[in-house]
């Protein structure tokens, strides 16, 4: 088969996949009805901002900041519809309570593996400028520690987060409450064991082999029972839901939560791979697992709190179902852009890279919807700690991926390829993007879970700008250093080791803004510890829960927010 | 939309979609493939020496994987020829790596069969390559006052070597020493080019 059978099959493939798209639309398989849109508000709420982790002066100042621009909408309702009002936000705060201690659970987990996982990145990094430094203990080498990093983030903090959000979102946007919470608790223990026992199989040396699949397959039966029990609680709500329309953030989390075991089962088969072949299949599953088990998790999240933070449904839902489908189809088969210029079939290079650049389809969606949201409520970002974190998040979606489009072009590959480039366009998704929303979804959820508000408003404003700069000198730092690295080793009157020494300076910039980062997620967990220990100011209680803020703000007062 | 079945039909074909065209189809492509002809099996020793290699993740910084010449320079910094599928038949699992912190291995025992190099470089990379920030393997080592009989001493240049004392490698050292030097992939091949269609 020659290259342009190739391309004109992927392109018959693709615009059949748009068609379909169009016929389904027309069948009105897609609710083609804005309203779709508000089933997240309940009556009356729209206009009404929620931001728990804000304090009663940036929570009044970002009320006005929505109200001069939409007064009007804001939650006038008559007593009827106050009544009903005041039933559903008694059902959300059920559903709240019933994921209460699980949600806690697994964002406890997540916070103690990002701080594992953010030293175990830092000492990597400093290794790869002070190469003696710790080199004397074999389970701190490079290619161990730097593997423990990965994994801790791509089987601890990524994966709990992702779980403690979804657990903890999915009732509220099924208005139920979660049920079988149990095996999710049950679950998320023999999870944390297998991570566990993953981690020190690879301290030790003993490990699968392959990049991002490195935990022995007897552990990840483990896994695989676990995932399997905290799956089960969001089957159960599932089917015991209290709504009509799914609204698009239980698409994404739905379907992530099912694609993902399926990756992880047919990735970690022992004995079916062979030789190239388990080289494709290494990286389709290493790059789904970012493309539909993460990023779907980071997507639904923006898509259920940015419009709840700023009482505003978003723009364009059909944009965002478009945005699903397109990242369904599209984003499974972008994995063989790892191995453009490698010894696999060519088709299968040439199909990953037209399918990158229809990513671009996807991601546009939901940039454009992100963006028509936010118009004209940008001010909102200085009043919402938690809008900072998501909307910033939201924007490195954007970029990671328009980035990830082209370097998978082959003349931009060529020089990027092998390099820390690629580094860095990996943290660009996974932190950039994945990470700062999960935060910022996590500043959301906890005043709800724990019925407490966060004890010092100003530490987040810490963690904020800590991992913001800490990232930026990062992505930057590396972009420079990998690209120079690119271009030296592309010449070949330039010796090897000139692509090492360029990259020293940036290498050291990475890793103080490693260092920043890493500082960051100290404060994040301090902060996450604080309040489980429930320091700071006394919360009224949940009868506070979503009261209106009229009332809470009465015109030109003080904030009453806090008691 | 409503009903959860439709979506989860629909995420699930397009995932088995994805499945088909990078798992299920280069596996059949690739299932008849033949190792090369001047290619060897590993032997126990080499064997042992690529779990060392996996173990402390040498694939992390290092490529098997060199590029054609229409793409990159590999071949005129001496990594050899591009190489085909049929170069890996006995690589379980695949070590192609996606970092060049350090230079393609492909043909490391073509370009350095040397075991004292290797050994010392594995010691002591700073040694032999002035400015590398490879880390040093000190732990596949032992360092005694008097080397035992059949034990290997390691030769290192003279202001790396510790006084007074000799280094000697670990049976592991020996391994993945066995193992560098079987990376040679330079018998030539039917048509890498093919490989491009």
């Amino acid at each position: 088969m020659n290259t342009t059978t190739v391309l004109l099959l992927t392109f018959i493939l693709s615009v059949t996949g748009l068609f379909v798209f169009v016929w389904s639309l027309r069948k009105h398989l897609f609710d083609d009805n804005p309203a779709a849109a508000r089933v997240i508000f309940s009556e009356g709420e729209i206009g009404r901002v929620e931001e728990p982790a804000a304090t009663a002066a940036q929570h009044q100042a970002l009320q006005s900041a929505m109200s001069v621009l939409q007064g009007k909408e804001a939650g006038s309702t008559d007593r009827a519809g106050e009544a009903r009002l005041q039933a559903e936000l008694a059902q959300r705060i059920v559903a709240d309570r019933s994921t209460a201690y699980v949600t806690f659970v697994f964002l406890a987990c997540a916070v103690g593996w990002l701080i594992f996982a953010s030293s175990a990145g830092l000492i990597s990094s400093i290794k790869l400028h002070e190469p003696e430094f710790l080199a004397d203990y074999a389970w701190l080498t490079f290619g161990r520690i730097r593997t423990l990093h990965l994994n801790a983030v791509a089987y601890g903090w990524a994966p709990m987060a992702a779980f403690g959000i979804a657990i903890w979102t999915l009732p509220r946007l099924l208005k139920t409450e979660l049920i079988g919470g149990r095996f999710a608790i049950l679950g998320a223990m023999l999870w944390n064991a297998a991570l566990i026992a993953g981690l020190g199989s690879i301290a030790a040396g003993l490990n699968d082999g392959l990049e991002w699949l490195e935990i022995p397959w007897q552990i990840d039966i483990l896994f695989v029972i676990g995932g399997a029990l905290i799956g089960l609680p969001l089957v159960f709500t599932l089917q015991n839901r209290r709504v009509e329309h799914l609204y698009v953030s239980i698409w994404y989390m739905g379907a992530a939560l099912f694609w993902f075991p399926i990756l992880f089962l047919i990735g970690n088969i022992p004995g079916l791979h062979f030789g190239v072949e388990q080289a494709t299949m290494n990286w389709w599953f290493g790059h789904n697992v970012l493309g539909l088990f993460y990023t779907p998790i980071a997507l639904a999240s923006v898509y259920y709190f940015l419009p709840k933070i700023i009482g505003r449904p978003i723009q364009s839902y059909n944009l965002s179902l478009l945005g699903f489908w397109a990242l369904a189809f599209f984003y499974g088969q972008v994995g063989g852009h790892h191995l453009v210029g490698g010894p696999v079939p060519g088709w299968l290079i040439t199909l990953s890279i037209v399918q990158s650049i229809m990513m671009i389809v996807p991601v546009l969606a939901f940039s454009v919807n992100q963006h028509l949201t936010m118009r004209h409520h940008f001010k909102t970002l200085i009043y919402s700690p938690t809008l900072r974190f998501i909307v910033l998040g939201g924007m490195m979606y954007t970029l990671s991926s328009v980035q990830g489009s082209f370097e998978a072009l082959r003349s931009i590959n060529t020089v990027t390829h092998f390099t820390h480039f690629t580094v860095a366009h990996a943290h660009l998704g996974l932190y950039g993007f994945f990470s700062l929303v999960m935060f910022g979804a996590i500043y959301f959820v906890m005043p709800r879970v724990m019925s407490w508000e966060w004890p010092y408003p100003r530490l987040i404003a810490l963690h904020f700008w800590l991992v913001v700069c800490g990232f930026a000198v990062y992505f930057i730092g590396l972009s420079i250093g990998g690209w120079l690295q690119g271009i030296a080793m592309l010449d070949a009157s330039v010796p090897f080791m000139d692509s090492v020494r360029v990259t020293i300076p940036y290498l050291e910039a990475r890793s103080i803004g490693g260092g920043l980062m890493t500082l960051g997620h100290i404060v994040f967990a301090f902060h996450f510890m604080s309040m489980a220990l429930r320091y700071g100011r006394k919360r009224v209680g949940p009868a506070l829960f979503h009261k209106p803020v009229e009332r809470l703000v009465p015109e030109g007062g003080a904030a009453v927010v806090k008691a | 939309m409503e009903n959860e079945y439709k979506l989860l039909g629909g995420a699930m074909v397009t995932l088995a979609l994805a499945t088909a065209t990078l798992v299920v189809v280069p596996y059949v492509q690739l299932s008849s493939v033949q190792p090369a002809d001047g290619l060897k099996p590993y032997t126990s020793a080499q064997l042992r020496g690529r779990d060392q290699y996996i173990k402390n993740g040498c694939v992390y910084c290092h490529t098997q994987q060199p590029r054609a010449q229409a793409q990159a320079p590999d071949f005129k910094r001496g990594w050899g020829r591009a190489p085909v599928a049929a170069d890996y038949f006995y690589d379980k699992p695949h070590l192609l790596g996606t970092m060049r912190t350090g230079p393609d291995l492909l043909n490391i025992g073509a370009r350095q069969p040397s075991i004292d190099w290797q050994l010392g470089h594995l010691y002591q990379p700073r040694a032999y390559t002035p400015g590398s920030i490879m880390p040093s393997y000190r732990f596949l080592f032992d360092v005694k006052d008097k080397a035992d009989a059949g034990e290997k001493v390691v030769n290192l240049p003279p202001s790396y070597a510790p006084v007074g004392q000799v280094v000697v490698a670990r049976p592991e050292a020996l391994d993945l020493v066995e193992y560098l030097l079987a990376l040679d992939r330079t018998y030539p091949v039917k048509a890498p080019a093919a490989r491009a269609e």
